[in-house]
C-alpha cells in the first residue's frame, strides 16, 4: 500500500488513478496516525516552496516524515514539488527544504530565450542505474511543469537528467529516498512503468 | 530539447463531442470517454477540452464529464468553458485537470486571470484568444464562442494576458477554425513575437506540413489539432487519429 501525502498542495486524484490502472494499492491521507504506520510514502506537490514547507511543518508532518524517511527508511517519493522538497532549499522561497538530499533547487535563466515554466514533454535520461528507472525503454519521455530545477552535489545521487537550456537531474536518488521532478502521474506508460517500480521496491 | 506539444481540442457540447467550422456548422463526433481512450492508447501528448455553450448558456463546468474524463486520462488535461470563480477553477484542477481556459470572463474580468495565477500558478491558467477579420480586414477578438466583438486587438490583449499571469495563450483564428486551409501564420507570428509565454497556435490545421509551417515560420510553441484527430479527411466522415508520432519528430525536430 502506497501513501501519498495530501498536505493541500495540488490534485491527486490523477496520481490515485493511475495506481488504480496500474493495479496498486494506493490511498490519500492526511491525518498524522496514517502517515506513521505507512510503509510507502508519495509525497506530491505543486504550488510554492514555502506554502509547502510551512504546510508540512504546520500540520506537524515535518517530524513523522523524518521518522519514517531517515530512521525507518521507508521508501519515499517526492513528484514535482515534492522533489524539491528534499533539497536543502529552493531560490523560490526563504524557507529550508527538508535536506534529505544535498541538492538545491534553483531558477531556470532568464536570459537565453527559452521557455520558462519548462511545460511540456521532454526526455529524461538515465544517470545511474536505479531500481526507480527500471524497463523504462529508449527514450523515456515524461511531462514536465516546473520554474526551478534540482542540481545534486553528488552525480551519484542523480539517476535521470534532462536539459531545457541547463542540464538538470530530473530524478534522484539517495538509498531509499527518491525524487521525480516530472509527472509520472501524466506520462502514460511512461509514468505507469516508473509508479510500477516504485510500487515494487 | 522539448518536444513541441501537439494538442487535441476537443469541443463539448451537451456532454458529446461535436467538430465545428469556424465556429458553427456542428458535425457529431462522439462520446467523450471513447474518443478519449482512444487518445490515451495513441498517447497523445495533451488534450484540451473546450465547452462551447457553457458561457452562452451562463453556467459553469460540467464537473460530471470532466471527471469521467479526468479518470480515463494519463496526460496533461486542459479545460475550458464557463469558468468564472476560483472555486469552479479549484473543482476542475482537484477532479485532476492542470490547466484551465479562460475565454470570455478574462475580457469581462481581466483580474480573474491574475487571481488565478496567484492561487494556482502561472502554468494553469490558458489565456485564450479567439480572434476575427473584421472590417478592413483588421483582426479583433472575439469573446463568447465567436459571437460577441470587441475591440481588442489580439497582439496587446495578448501581452495584457501575459502580464497579468497567463502562462500560456490559446490562440485561435475563427477565420481558419475547421477549414483544414492551414494556419493563420502572420496572426500566429504576431502574437509569438510579442509574449514570452507559449502559444498554442489553433484553426486551420489540415496536413503534417501545416503543423510543421506555424512552429517553424510562426514560432508557435504548442499547436492544437480539431479536425485532423477526428475526421478521416476534409469531407470525410468521423475517425478519431493522430498524426504519426515519427512523422511529426521527423518534422518538428
Amino acid at each position: 500500500m502506497i501513501t501519498i501525502v495530501d498536505y493541500g498542495m495540488g490534485n491527486l486524484g490523477s496520481i490515485l488513478n493511475m495506481f488504480k490502472r496500474i493495479g496498486v494499492k494506493a490511498c490519500v491521507k492526511s491525518d498524522l496516525e496514517s502517515i506513521q504506520s505507512a510503509d510507502k510514502i508519495l509525497l506530491p506537490g505543486v504550488g510554492a516552496f514555502d506554502a509547502a514547507m510551512e504546510r508540512i511543518a504546520a500540520s506537524g508532518l515535518r517530524d513523522i516524515l523524518e521518522h519514517k524517511a531517515l530512521i525507518e527508511q521507508v521508501p519515499v517519493l517526492g513528484i514535482c514539488l515534492g522533489m524539491q522538497l528534499l533539497t536543502r532549499g529552493s531560490e523560490e522561497g526563504k524557507l529550508l527544504g527538508l535536506g534529505w538530499i544535498d541538492a538545491d533547487t534553483r531558477r531556470f535563466p532568464a536570459h537565453s530565450g527559452l521557455k520558462v515554466p519548462h511545460m511540456g514533454w521532454n526526455i529524461a535520461l538515465p544517470t545511474n542505474p536505479s531500481p526507480l528507472t527500471i524497463n523504462l525503454g529508449e527514450e523515456p519521455r515524461f511531462y514536465f511543469v516546473h520554474s526551478y530545477f534540482v542540481t545534486v552535489d553528488d552525480p551519484a545521487d542523480s539517476i535521470m537528467h534532462t536539459t531545457h537550456g541547463v542540464t538538470f537531474d530530473s530524478a534522484v536518488q539517495k538509498g531509499n529516498i527518491f525524487g521525480a521532478q516530472f509527472h509520472p502521474e501524466k506520462s502514460h506508460r511512461f509514468g505507469m512503468q516508473l509508479l510500477k517500480n516504485f510500487a515494487e521496491l | 530539447m522539448l518536444r513541441t506539444r501537439v494538442i487535441p481540442v476537443l469541443l463539448l457540447r451537451d456532454e458529446s463531442l461535436v467538430k465545428t467550422v469556424r465556429f458553427g456548422n456542428f458535425t457529431y463526433v462522439g462520446d467523450p470517454c471513447n474518443t478519449l481512450r482512444i487518445f490515451n492508447e495513441l498517447e497523445v501528448d495533451e488534450l484540451l477540452f473546450l465547452d462551447i455553450t457553457a458561457t452562452r448558456e451562463r453556467r459553469g463546468p460540467n464537473l460530471k464529464v470532466l471527471s469521467d474524463i479526468a479518470n480515463e486520462c494519463f496526460m496533461p488535461l486542459g479545460y475550458g468553458g464557463g469558468v468564472q470563480t476560483l472555486d469552479q477553477a479549484k473543482s476542475i484542477f482537484d477532479i485532476g485537470f492542470e490547466k484551465v481556459a479562460i475565454n470570455s470572463f478574462a475580457v469581462e474580468r481581466p483580474e480573474f486571470i491574475s487571481e488565478l495565477a496567484k492561487h494556482y500558478g502561472n502554468q494553469a491558467v490558458i489565456a485564450s484568444i479567439d480572434v476575427k477579420k473584421g472590417f478592413f480586414r483588421k483582426n479583433l477578438v472575439r469573446t463568447r464562442s465567436g459571437r460577441s466583438p470587441t475591440q481588442l486587438e489580439p497582439v496587446a490583449w495578448a501581452k495584457e494576458l501575459e502580464s497579468r499571469g497567463a502562462g500560456e495563450i490559446l490562440l485561435t483564428s475563427i477565420d481558419k477554425e475547421g477549414t483544414w486551409d492551414g494556419f493563420y501564420l502572420e496572426l500566429v507570428k504576431s502574437v509569438t513575437d510579442a509574449v514570452n509565454i507559449p502559444v498554442i497556435a489553433h484553426g486551420g490545421a489540415g496536413s503534417i506540413r501545416d503543423i510543421a509551417q506555424v512552429v517553424q515560420v510562426s514560432g508557435a510553441s504548442a499547436v492544437a489539432l480539431g479536425s485532423m484527430v477526428v475526421f478521416q479527411k476534409k469531407g470525410m466522415g468521423v475517425l478519431v487519429n493522430f498524426p504519426d508520432m515519427q512523422l511529426l519528430k521527423r518534422v518538428l525536430g
